[in-house]
């Protein structure tokens, strides 16, 4: 038997293992597509069903939702917000802290190590409640009161299990460099800091950019979490719309429009991560 | 075994330091937080199992040969990974939940699905999205030829799956599937959202009966940073029993 490249024999015993990334048995990319206009078929089938189970007289379903989509779409923009809010803080206090567990103290490196297992291993609505109940609603910075709004608390409250995640990104990507370019920095006299910051950091970027996204996709679905503390996002509007309304027959239409919603805004996000590790991948 | 001692110390430390931890020295509130921490992990048990069995079962379907299941897989997956999956709780229980309900002839509506039974079905659904795409690339990495071998020993298509294709592929997944599970032990706790009385509704009605919210946050926290923190151990445990020897992805 001719040798190839795994030892004795021809045959891989077991292939690369790829999550995520595209192989043979998965449909064509255009199809995802096909299945956000699926979605949008279910929501305009519900809303037939609802139009034909609606008593004659009452405004039509479509029109109903129609009504209701401005303020949807403001509920929906503070969603928005808080997302983008909730991953900068949470981008910037997690660089640091993934910094931190590599320091060469090592108090300070079990320390961050302690911090990010923490808030990695807490349930997100555990810690949202945590931030809503005991953070204060105003705070005194310098003689002035600066009060602290619901919707701001909430998003602290998701920026940290956001930092833990990205401090365990920070420090994978930072132990993924390849040693050899540590020790040519060192050759070419480049301080420790140096270092991180011109030659370990900027290859780190490219790394972490899929699964970066991937978190703020993950943040962005886990943002309606936001509605069970009391801020006044979309699924709180949603319900408060049902509420108001109080027919029974649109309760399938309301909620698949609000999936509808966040599938668009998502999808796109997530094709894009794929696309990216797709061109990154290390042949 | 006799523990007043015990729960005396708290009331003791109650009137010391004013912690109020009713949970240890009130007999109602110990119980029924309990019972809560019961629910929680019941829950968590029978999402844990469900959704693996949805994630073997799907990512069995996804190498069908006829083209409508694959898609409809390939639906279901993109559906539940890019919806909040507490919106996905409330379609289920809301909406999906009038339909299964019948009047009595007193007028109440009684919901043939219980809400502990939605949260089950709809965090599975959530969590087997995810696992059914973990599975797909354990299988992939399995080569073709050892396929072909089974197929030439003349196993059909599901028991070259059952007995081939998925004990090796199931130790390649391990460590991206631990990591699913962890996700989804946490993601109980919106089933919260649909008044299941686990742990963190039960302490939610606990803070506001006894005006102690500092102290059953803390609690709670350290529970659930706990309870995580069992799986996560017994879980790589488990990877390290199962591994491949020499293989490393």
């Amino acid at each position: 038997m001719r040798a190839g490249p795994y030892g004795t024999t021809d045959l891989p015993v077991l292939l690369p293992f790829r999550p995520g990334a595209r192989g043979a048995a998965e449909p064509a990319p255009g199809l995802g597509a096909a299945w956000g206009v699926a979605l949008a078929l279910v929501f305009a089938l519900s809303a037939g069903i609802a139009e034909a189970q609606s008593d004659a007289g009452r405004p039509s379903t479509v029109a109903t939702i129609l009504k209701w989509t401005p303020l949807l779409a403001q509920g929906f923009a503070l969603n928005i917000l808080i997302s983008f809010l909730a991953m900068a803080i949470g981008t910037a206090a997690g660089t640091v802290l993934g910094l931190c567990q590599i320091s060469l103290l090592p108090p300070v490196r079990t320390g961050s190590w302690f911090m990010t297992q923490f808030f990695r291993n807490s349930p997100w609505l555990v810690l949202l409640f945590y931030c809503m109940l005991l953070l204060p609603f105003e705070v005194n910075v310098g003689g002035h009161i600066v009060p602290l709004p619901d919707w701001f608390k909430a998003t602290v409250g998701l920026a940290l299990p956001v930092m833990a995640n990205v401090s365990e990104l920070v420090r994978g990507a930072i132990r993924s460099i390849p040693f050899g370019q540590w020790e040519a920095a060192d050759a070419l006299a480049f301080s420790r800091r140096q270092i991180l910051w011109m030659i370990i950091l900027p290859q780190c970027v490219k790394r972490m950019t899929p699964p970066w996204m991937n978190l703020y996709a993950i943040l962005t679905v886990a943002t309606p979490l936001c509605s069970i503390v009391g801020v006044n996002e979309a699924m709180t509007l949603t319900g408060d719309a049902l509420a108001a309304e109080a027919r029974n027959e649109l309760l399938v239409p309301m909620y698949a429009y609000l999936l509808l919603w966040f599938f668009l805004y998502c999808y796109p996000i997530s094709r894009a991560t794929v696309a990216l590790e797709k061109r990154f991948a290390v042949k | 075994m006799d523990l007043t001692p015990l729960w005396e110390w708290f009331r003791w430390l109650y009137g010391a330091t004013g912690v109020k931890l009713t949970i240890f020295y009130d007999a109602f509130d110990r119980q029924r937080f309990f019972d809560g921490f019961l629910t929680s992990v019941r829950l968590q048990a029978a999402c844990l199992v469900s959704s693996v069995v949805v994630g073997v079962v799907g990512a069995w379907l996804q190498g069908s040969r006829l083209k409508p299941v694959r898609l409809a897989v390939q639906g279901y997956i993109q559906f539940f990974r890019n919806t909040p999956p507490l919106v996905q709780l409330y379609f289920f229980y809301f909406a999906l939940g009038y339909y299964l309900s019948y009047m009595t002839d007193e007028g109440l509506r009684v919901a043939l699905v219980s809400n502990f039974a939605w949260a089950v079905i709809c965090l599975s659904l959530y969590a087997g999205a995810f696992n059914v795409e973990i599975f797909r690339a354990g299988i992939e990495a399995v080569p073709k030829e050892t396929i072909e071998a089974a197929e030439a020993l003349g196993y059909s298509r599901l028991r070259a799956y059952v007995y081939i294709l998925l004990p090796l592929a199931f130790r390649i997944s391990l460590p991206a599937l631990n990591n699913n599970l962890v996700n989804l032990v946490k993601t109980t706790t919106i089933s919260y959202a649909i008044a299941v009385p686990e742990m963190l509704y039960v302490a939610n009605q606990i803070w506001s009966d006894e005006v102690n919210v500092p102290e059953m946050m803390n609690v709670l926290l350290v529970i659930y940073v706990s309870l995580v923190g069992v799986v996560v151990w017994i879980m790589h445990k488990w990877e390290r029993a199962l591994r491949v020897p020499g293989y490393v992805s």
